[in-house]
């Protein structure tokens, strides 16, 4: 998979939309830094094929924290907020004769999905302990599935243009090397001014699955990208809450640049990002950094790299001597894992104690993508249109009751509820399920429009009145603020009648052929109707009027 | 899977060459064991000082004295002849417990709330959360310890 070309710092923009390399050159033909051509300038170089060019490669580790009730080796709860070291049990303070226990739950999460991403799910997996100090790992190791993870080679496909330009050519795969179980740390509070850490084990032992893509990747776009739809559909499994402001969903990004045809160059690992857009933010960054120091002759180091939100940079994070060895060796207190399917399932197998891949296989949700374009068959909306229902929570259960209760076309129905509804909504920074409009009030509201009982401006008044106003019903509000259409023809020919004998100069200049005259005439009768009248029922009155 | 992959790789490296050459000379036990300690840093010798380092760093136990390298040195040897073995096309064991079913819990909470009990065990707690210095603290050089470890 060739990896898009980058010029020099500053062509740090995805050329993923099927812009070639030919058009790249053109564009960036410019050298790149003042301190770079003065450099090479000063030094001899030998022209290379593609020595300015520059292509960065991207691979994420993604950890996202299982939903579930309990731990993945222990009884303790997994929830949010609690008493510090109040969701601990023996086995999580690794206290001396205590033993990790699976939790079904976990493993279930984790073949969903793995079949979700397209994995093969190993029927046989193994656990390993993964050693390494640190005062919220209690037992001094990691239980974790280095040899033979749960699942391997799978493939995330996700699309760039999203919901402003969705097209078929920006559609992209990254494949995914492997999930794997293994248990989350503790927490560390660092108290600098009394020189100690505090430590609370409430979220050691809760049950995480590790996601590894492979560096497909090219920008921090890309990455985004494919993180968010990750998310999506971690959430349409019901696996994994996904959160990320919440460390429910955590991202490493491993960083290297290269001259397209030569090997991959030094990567770094970027981590602490907790938001898709600083994800984003942070690799574009960090290609910038390796281009500008390889280019002024410097070294990429083999390092650990924190994002600073507010400095908008990446900066070291050494404290570790050296690379890191694990010993990682066989969890020998757990046998290996055996997963069956409708095959090899054990005839008289207690059932509790068997997790079958075919089982869960017939039960996996409608993914994502599969909603995605099951909408645009089934509403006649479009690519667009469908993406941004799926990308707001609520949104589409929100859209499809409004289209239950209303004679509305679902095509002009997205209109409302994209521009409108997610205008006000985004305005006020609300959640679908904050909204004080019902998806029945707008429904009725929709109706009245499609009976031409207001029109369209009017029914933008209606809108307003019921976001700002709750309890009352559309038809409530059009009979206080009259905003009825005037549907009587003979009240509406009196009113055009009127006007044009208010202005004779006007009258006689439709007459000699000033068509644009018309549309003053028809804003002064809407006037006229303090805008209760159709303007296209007033354009054929006047124009039969004029004759 | 080869074997060496549950074993630390730095045993494969410094071993085979050696030991395969004992073995092919019919000895059981590995023969150019004999100064195993008494060299720091030469090319070929059983324990080295860095490796002692590193063991010391990685698994916080502390060799002390020539006695506790002799016997990490005798325990490496005792290990070594499962190498006699052929065990080519053979898969490897990965667990005793191979032969047992998994046991697979209900997703339930039965365990937790018990911070009195564990906070009991930590000399310095604040508020119900458990003390620990700020960060890893480095051990200091091989250079910089007690003579007494070198060899």
């Amino acid at each position: 998979m060739a990896a898009p070309v980058l010029r020099g710092a500053r062509a740090v923009r995805c050329w993923s939309l099927g812009v070639g390399p030919r058009r790249t050159r053109a564009l960036f033909a410019e050298s790149v830094s003042g301190r770079g051509s003065r450099r090479s300038s000063a030094a001899a170089r030998e022209p290379r094929p593609g020595a300015h060019e520059w292509a960065a490669v991207v691979g994420l580790e993604i950890h996202t924290q299982i939903s579930s009730n309990s731990k993945l080796f222990s009884g303790s709860q997994v929830t949010f907020l609690a008493p510090p070291n109040s969701l601990v049990s023996f086995f999580d303070a690794s206290l001396p004769g205590t033993l990790p226990v699976l939790n079904k739950r976990c493993v279930e999460a984790a073949v969903m999905t793995g079949l979700a991403l397209n994995c093969t799910v190993n029927k046989k997996s193994l656990f390993d302990r993964k050693h390494y100090f640190y005062a919220d790992l209690p037992a001094g190791y990691q239980i974790t599935q280095q040899r033979l993870p749960i699942a391997v080679n799978g493939s995330l496909t996700y699309n760039l243009g999203g919901g402003t330009h969705w097209s078929p050519s920006a559609t992209k795969t990254v494949r995914i090397k492997q999930i794997q179980l293994e248990q989350d740390s503790g927490k560390s509070l660092h108290d600098d001014t009394r020189s100690q850490t505090l430590i609370d084990l409430n979220r050691a032992g809760v049950g995480l699955m590790e996601v590894v893509m492979e560096p497909d990747m090219s920008c921090g776009d890309e990455a985004a990208t494919a993180v968010r739809e990750l998310q999506l559909i971690l959430r349409t499994l019901g696996t994994s809450q996904a959160n990320m402001a919440e460390g429910q969903l955590r991202v490493d990004a491993n960083i290297s640049v290269h001259h397209p045809g030569e090997p991959f160059g030094v990567r770094t690992e970027v981590k602490n990002l907790n938001s898709i857009r600083f994800l984003a933010k942070a690799i574009d960054y960090e290609i910038k950094r390796q281009i500008e120091e390889l280019q002024n002759g410097g070294k990429i180091l083999n390092e650990t790299r924190a994002f600073d939100e507010k400095l908008g940079c990446t900066v070291s994070m050494r404290d570790k001597e050296g690379k890191q060895d694990y010993r990682f060796m066989p969890e020998p207190n757990l046998p290996p894992l055996i997963l069956y399917d409708a095959e090899s399932l054990p005839v008289a197998a207690d059932p509790q104690q068997v997790v079958n891949i075919d089982w869960i296989r017939e039960r996996l949700p409608e993914l994502p993508s599969v909603t995605r374009q099951r909408l645009v068959e089934q509403y006649g909306i479009l690519p667009e249109h469908s993406f941004a229902l799926l990308n707001e929570d609520g949104l589409l259960e929100f859209f499809q009751n409004v289209v239950k209760e209303t004679r509305t076309e679902p095509k002009k129905v997205i209109g409302w509820i994209l521009t409108t509804f997610l205008g006000y909504l985004k305005q006020q920074n609300l959640a679908v399920s904050e909204s004080p409009i019902s998806p029945s009030l707008l429904a009725e509201l929709l109706n009245l429009l499609d009976r031409k009982a207001i029109s369209v401006p009017a029914a933008q008044q209606v809108f307003e009145e019921l976001w700002h106003n709750k309890g009352k019903t559309p038809g409530q509000i059009i009979r206080e603020k009259k905003l009825e259409l005037l549907q009587n023809q003979e009240e509406l020919e009196e009113i055009c009648q009127a006007v044009l004998d208010k202005h004779p100069q006007e009258v006689t200049a439709v007459k000699k052929g000033n068509q644009k005259v018309v549309n003053k005439l028809i804003g002064l009768v809407r006037r006229a109707t303090q805008g209760r009248a159709d303007p296209g029922r007033i354009k054929q009155i006047l124009e039969k009027q004029l004759q | 899977m080869s074997r060496g992959s549950a074993r630390a790789s730095w045993e494969a490296e410094m071993w085979r060459p050696t030991l395969r050459a004992a073995l092919r000379a019919g000895g059981a036990g590995v023969g150019g064991c004999r100064n195993a300690g008494s060299d720091s840093g030469k090319a070929g010798s059983r324990v080295s000082a860095e490796l002692i380092e590193h063991l010391e760093r990685l698994a916080l136990v502390d060799f002390r004295n020539r006695e506790g390298v002799e016997r990490l040195r005798a325990a490496i040897e005792f290990a070594d002849r499962l190498r006699a073995v052929d065990t080519t096309g053979v898969a490897p064991m990965e667990s005793v417990l191979e032969d047992r079913c998994l046991y697979l819990r209900a997703d339930r909470v039965v365990e937790g709330n018990c911070v009195e009990d564990l906070l009991q065990n930590s000399r310095q707690t604040v508020e119900e959360y458990f003390v620990a210095p700020p960060g890893n603290i480095t051990l200091p050089k091989q250079s910089e310890q007690d003579p007494v470890t070198q060899n």
